[in-house]
């Protein structure tokens, strides 16, 4: 097959999957995916409560994406991500307690309550920031990747994209550059059908957004986003290419998002069943289920997994709830250095 | 014997001397490399440095803002290049929503050291898309430092600063003075100095670039008149050196801002509502706002020039004030 960029470009699902066989780290994948649907459903409970200011967008359904991504990630590579980024945050290792405390607005959170949940950021471990501005972090996560190639480090750069930033002009500019410098760049796109309120047919004239990397002579693929193993196998090719020297790919991961855009949205704009066709493909219980056939854990040893873990979110809750809110004279620093 | 160089060749210097001087600097713009720039003020670092190093980019001026605020909170030090302070336009927020804020926006976790330089600035008869003074759009962003070089002693030495500088700088080269003569001077370099251009006992001015010269030039013709113009150059609009303005103020009780640009939001209201508040005693008359008309850039010649502040327009305003 000749390596022509559209053949690049073509999607191919059926391809993925042939290596089934449970990972090692099986249940720190679980972990983690267990730990963002956890994390996200109080984080809804604490906007109800009138805990926490402006907006938050949440990410749960979507899970199985920057879980199997991040999962790639060494020391030196570095993440940056939408605003519905809890949950690629947490999969890149930032850590719970100091997330909560930044969408509490605390002075323990990850950037010491000055950004919230849209701007969530932890440098030392390569989360170099979850973006409010759609597509606005693909030009700073080419710039990473070109420190990395600058720098020859052997680093990736990996974004996590909306469908809906598809269509905006900071995301043609950087998959192009990113392209014709062969930086090391894997622009990961979350599909969840829905930019904002809209759905993708009503603003968009391709159904298949990995198609667009034909535009810019790079792969693209298509994979089901819902299917942890099958996103971690996707993106491992991903990163391999970029840490060889062979520029970006463009991962389109079919998924979807279980709440409304932001929490004013109940979402309502969903035709009929159409949650609940999805909410039978979530990703947590069908790993759950690939990880009990294998045999490698039975139903009981999952169930008292997951109730570590919801023990776990509700402590670093706790602990973040206790800290206090930011002195004032932190209004004043980090404008400059 | 002291060297004289161009406003252009003075840029191209600092570049180089700073890419000699850092392997983590690194150059890019559309058409900055192979062909030298379009404003010729970049000749000669591609050969010398090669294509990692000084990059040609697509036309692409939200990547190109977007990858130098990327590269430096990955540790470069990048100077990008926006061809016409207008195209910042086009990149606007990246500008003002990402590099102003990305700091501040992370609890001070990320340090971004980037310097973007843009042609800034009317009279070379590039009609209003390529002619605007565009600083000010910037003026109300807290986060940015701005640069307003209007010699080639400045045009070098706030730029290697700018370089040198742990925040975003940004640098405006006026298109007019590219071709300006005069000498560089050794380092140190320092933002947030401003320059005595001229001493005098009657007004204070204070003006940038195209206007700095236009102010001098007024100045010299009204020395003949036995009227002291005192010429202040802030060179840098943030930080800006109030103190050298008030210190002349408290001489001269009279002050003068000539601005290329419309007077609205500008740095010359900026300045004026500072000094006013802070130093009203100091007054003798009310201050003066001498600045563009309130329209786009015109292109034809005879229109552009009366568009901005002359040189008699600065003449005709100092008298006033002084007879007053």
């Amino acid at each position: 097959m000749s390596q022509t960029s559209f053949d690049a470009g073509v999607a191919r699902p059926k391809d993925q999957g042939a290596n089934r066989d449970l990972p090692a780290d099986w249940a720190q994948l679980l972990r983690s995916m267990l730990s963002i649907r956890f994390f996200e459903d109080q984080v809804k409970g604490l906007f109800g409560s009138g805990l926490v200011r402006g907006s938050t967008h949440l990410c749960q359904g979507q899970e199985a994406v920057p879980v199997g991504v991040c999962s790639l990630l060494t020391p030196g590579d570095v993440m940056t991500c939408t605003y519905r980024g809890h949950g690629a945050v947490l999969a890149a290792g930032a850590a719970m307690d100091a997330s909560f405390a930044e969408i509490l607005g605390r002075e323990g959170g990850l950037c010491g309550g000055k950004g919230g949940s849209m701007h969530l950021a932890d440098l030392a471990k390569g989360i170099i920031g979850s973006n409010a501005v759609v597509g606005a972090h693909l030009p700073i996560a080419v710039g990473a990747g070109l420190a990395a190639q600058h720098k020859k480090t052997g680093k990736v750069s990996v974004a996590f994209t909306g469908d809906g930033s598809t269509n905006i002009g900071a995301f043609h500019e950087s998959l192009n550059m990113a392209a014709v410098w062969r930086l090391p760049v894997v622009v990961v796109i979350e599909n969840n059908h829905y930019g904002e309120y809209s759905p993708l047919v009503a603003t968009t004239a391709i159904t298949r957004l990995c198609e667009r990397a034909v535009a810019y002579g790079i792969p693209g693929v298509l994979v089901d986003g819902n299917d942890l193993l099958a996103v971690r196998e996707v993106a491992a090719e991903a990163f391999a290419r970029a840490r060889a020297g062979d520029g970006p790919t463009l991962i389109e991961a079919d998924t979807y998002r279980h709440e409304g855009h932001s929490r004013s949205d109940p979402a309502k704009y969903r035709p009929e069943g159409e949650l609940e066709q999805w909410l039978a493909r979530d990703p947590i219980p069908r790993f759950e289920e690939v990880v009990r056939a294998s045999g490698a854990a039975s139903a009981e040893e999952l169930e008292s997994l997951r109730a570590e873990v919801a023990t776990d979110v509700k402590a670093a809750l706790e602990r973040a709830k206790s800290w206090p809110e930011p002195s004032l004279d932190r209004l004043y620093e980090d404008v400059y250095r | 014997m002291t060297v004289e160089i161009t406003c252009r060749e003075a840029i191209a210097q600092a570049i180089a001397d700073e890419l000699e001087a850092d392997p983590d600097v690194i150059f890019f713009g559309e058409d900055v490399g192979a062909a030298g720039g379009v404003f010729k003020s970049t000749v000669g670092l591609f050969e010398r440095f090669g294509a990692e190093r000084v990059r040609d980019t697509p036309i692409s001026e939200q990547a190109i803002v977007g990858t130098a605020i990327g590269a430096a909170i990955m540790g470069l030090r990048p100077i990008a290049e926006i061809m016409f302070a207008d195209f910042a336009g086009v990149a606007f927020d990246q500008i003002a929503n990402q590099l102003a804020k990305y700091r501040y926006l992370t609890g001070g976790q990320a340090c971004l050291p980037v310097t973007v330089r843009m042609a800034n600035g009317a009279g070379a008869g590039f009609a209003a898309q390529h002619s605007q003074a565009t600083e000010n759009w910037f003026l109300n962003v807290p986060g940015l430092k701005i640069a307003v070089p209007g010699t080639v002693e400045d045009c070098y030495g706030l730029l290697r600063a700018a370089v040198r500088d742990d925040n975003p700088v940004l640098v405006f080269e006026h298109k007019n003075l590219l071709g300006l003569k005069g000498a560089i001077r050794p380092g140190p370099y320092r933002l947030g100095v401003a320059a005595l251009v001229r001493p005098g006992r009657d007004v204070t001015v204070v003006a940038t670039q195209q206007m700095r010269h236009r102010a001098l030039e007024a100045a010299e013709h009204l020395a003949g008149e036995g009227i002291e113009l005192e010429v202040i150059d802030p060179r840098t609009l943030v930080p800006f050196d109030d103190e050298a303005v008030a210190e002349s103020l408290a001489r001269t009780a009279r002050l003068l801002v000539v601005q290329e640009g419309p007077p609205g939001g500008g740095w010359g209201a900026s300045l004026i509502a500072r000094m006013t508040s802070a130093h009203f005693e100091c007054f003798d008359v009310p201050p003066r706002l001498l600045a563009s008309a309130e329209t786009p850039v015109p292109y034809a010649g005879r229109l552009e020039e009366a568009w901005m502040p002359r040189c008699e327009d600065v003449m005709v305003a100092a008298r006033d004030l002084v007879a007053t």
